[in-house]
């Protein structure tokens, strides 16, 4: 998300190091987007015997999402009120409005199933610490990843593809980002209920 | 909503420019007597077309009173910028507004422009309620939605408050409310344009109802009461950042092009009329440090005349001023089109180096004394008026009348409505076309003019042209 704006970065400058330079700010307001949600969640695995419950709230949290996505397909207005000089800010609410945070919750506590169970009988502060490590860990590996695949394609487009790219590219993925929601949500609840 | 992005949208000025030619010119009719519903004419520009040069199809409104003035589309270029989201409308919509009822159409120009309708109606007391303002004029589709600039603030005169601009949904057509958040020393509103990834908004002044409405109010002109300022804006805070005084002789600072290229930071202004010596004249702002500045670039004189051949209002001054009504800019940036609505002339200006423009070309059509008619023989009331830019910069159109109330104190005799159009050479220089002259039904005035697939004062863009 957000190599479009990279471009656009770079050509106003005229600059490729613009570009680089608009990657950052992206990079850090989706990363700050993953560990919004992932936290309250990392906090909330401590508590172990409600483990099963969370997991269900959460898969059916991201359902619900999905649905409210697939229903309401308007981005929030409040979007377009972000300046373009603030990229950062405009990734973090990007990446919150599409629930692109809350994808990551059902594969985080699954990730952390293993580890919790070992750790039964462990403090629940360094429980607490293992699981505020594994969010951030799940976090930076799928803003990289995102930044990575996206540096690449602004970089691309700026130097070899050109702007019709711009449009070329553009596909409207709202409905298949809704229904991914409700697909990943759908698979952690069936896998919750059938352990 | 659509899975790809509209066709008609372009990332860049230089690729709007590649496009295919325009199909179709919509016009705005006026019935300036008001015994009609006000109307738009769908124009078939395709050349070698059986009907070329002919009105296809007409929408007539369901009301009369309307007075229609400016148009746009519902989305644009501009819909390809990643920060707003809206990438997947269409430009299907047309949004006009009735300048003195405030009401407002929708009109749907899809499937087939030849079949074009109404698709909705937003009654006047919509926008009296949610936005206090009234009188809608100019239409941008941006950011935040679909901006509508207005003429007149609150009240039946419309002077109770200022007026500013309100934003529409770009999907729904509902109302959403005022667009200021901080108008500063703003209080009369025109035109308005912007630089979207400079994220600075421009507006202009015209004048309050009362002093339009019912005409040229020429005392008010004389002790320079029509608008004479430019503010400019912070695009998403909604706030005045800087206003700047032209020197109130410089009266009425209407229309508004900002470069194409959002990469350049300038534009244009012009000025209908000098006090001092009736002259017309083009303005250049441009940003710089941070701030902005503005200079008069280019004058256009008065002409003189015998007294015997003006209407009752200039007769006192001797004089044809030029009335600088409408100004537009090619999509290259290269040529900007000044029309000069009383001495009938359509002036060509090279404005490459933008502070100092050099004029390119001219055409005389029209006009108060000359009446200069069209190398097809025919009379061409009014003066040039409304001017439209194809977006490769090769065909200029345009129309002929500016405002009921006061064609008929420039142009006691009538203006039948009239639309032509010339073609520019890419080096500079401008020849009528003789194979294209539009006349309307009789009754009805045209006024502003939209070509399918965008044009030179519809389009914004969020992506230079490299």
């Amino acid at each position: 998300m957000g190599w479009p704006l990279a471009v656009s970065a770079g050509l106003m400058e005229r600059s490729s190091r613009a570009l680089v330079a608009a990657l950052w700010p992206l990079t850090a307001g989706h990363l700050l987007a993953m560990l919004l949600v992932l936290f309250p969640f990392a906090l909330l695995v401590a508590l172990v015997e409600w483990q099963r419950q969370i997991q269900i709230g959460a898969s059916l949290l991201v359902i619900g999402f999905g649905i409210f996505r697939l229903a309401s397909r308007r981005h929030p207005r409040a979007l377009a009120r972000i300046p373009p000089t603030q990229l950062g800010l405009w990734s973090f609410a990007v990446a919150i409005a599409h629930g692109a945070g809350l994808m990551l919750v059902p594969i985080y506590l699954g990730l952390c199933r293993e580890a919790d169970l070992d750790q039964a009988h462990a403090a629940a502060g360094t429980l607490i610490n293992a699981n505020l490590g594994m969010a951030v860990l799940v976090s930076i590996v799928h803003a990289t990843a995102m930044i990575a695949a996206g540096g690449c394609t602004a970089w691309l487009v700026y130097r070899y593809l050109g702007l019709k790219f711009i449009s070329r590219s553009w596909f409207n993925l709202d409905t298949s980002w809704a229904v991914s929601l409700i697909l990943v949500g759908a698979i952690a609840l069936a896998l919750v209920l059938a352990s | 909503m659509t899975i790809r992005p509209d066709p008609t949208f372009h990332a860049s000025p230089k690729l709007a420019m590649e496009a295919p030619p325009e199909s179709f010119a919509y016009t705005l009719l006026l019935s300036p007597d008001f015994s009609k519903p006000d109307a738009l004419a769908v124009i078939d520009v395709k050349r070698g077309s059986p009907t070329f040069s002919r009105v296809v199809h007409t929408v007539v409104m369901p009301n009369k009173g309307d007075e229609f003035h400016h148009f746009g589309w519902n989305a644009c270029s501009s819909a390809l910028s990643p920060l707003a989201g809206h990438t997947f409308l269409e430009r299907r919509y047309l949004i006009i507004p009735g300048m003195r009822s405030s009401r407002i159409y929708i009109v749907d120009t899809k499937p087939d422009p030849t079949k074009a309708r109404i698709h909705k109606i937003i009654e006047p007391e919509e926008i009296f309620k949610k936005t206090g303002y009234s009188r809608p004029h100019t239409v941008h589709c941006g950011p935040e939605g679909i901006y509508v600039s207005t003429l007149g603030g609150g009240g039946k005169d419309g002077t109770d408050g200022p007026p500013g601009i309100f934003i529409m949904d770009c999907e729904t057509f509902d109302i959403l409310g005022r667009w200021e958040i901080d108008r500063g020393p703003q209080k009369l509103h025109y035109d308005f344009w912007w630089n979207l990834p400079r994220d600075y908004m421009v507006t202009s002044e015209w004048a309050l109802p009362p002093q339009f409405e019912n005409g040229i109010v020429p005392e008010d002109l004389l002790s320079n009461k029509y608008g004479h300022r430019i503010h400019f804006w912070d695009l998403r805070a909604r706030r005045n950042v800087q206003t700047i005084d032209l020197g109130a002789n410089h009266q009425m600072a209407l229309e508004v092009r900002p470069a194409h290229d959002p990469v350049r930071e300038y534009g244009f202004l012009g000025v209908v009329v000098d006090t001092t010596n009736l002259e017309g004249s083009i303005w250049t702002w441009w940003r710089e440090g941070g701030k902005f500045h503005i200079e008069k670039t280019a004058t256009i004189p008065a002409e003189p005349a015998p007294k015997d051949q003006l209407p009752l209002l200039l007769q006192g001054f001797g004089a044809v001023p030029p009335l600088v009504s409408d100004i537009d800019l090619s999509m290259d940036d290269k040529f900007l089109y000044v029309a000069c609505w009383g001495t009938g002339e359509m002036r060509q200006y090279d404005v490459t180096d933008p502070r100092k423009p050099k004029l390119a070309g001219s055409i005389h059509i029209g006009g108060i004394v000359r009446r200069t008619p069209h190398p097809n023989g025919k009379a061409f009331a009014g003066g040039p008026q409304m001017v439209e830019i194809s977006r490769d910069g090769r065909r200029v159109y345009w129309s002929n009348s500016l405002y009921s109330t006061w064609d008929d104190q420039f142009y006691p005799q009538g203006i039948p409505g009239a639309e032509v159009m010339a073609n520019a050479n890419p080096g500079g220089g401008l020849e009528l076309a003789k194979d294209y002259w539009i006349s309307f039904p009789d009754g009805y005035r045209a006024h502003q003019i939209r070509l399918d697939g965008g044009d030179c004062s519809t389009d914004s863009f969020c992506y230079p042209s490299v």
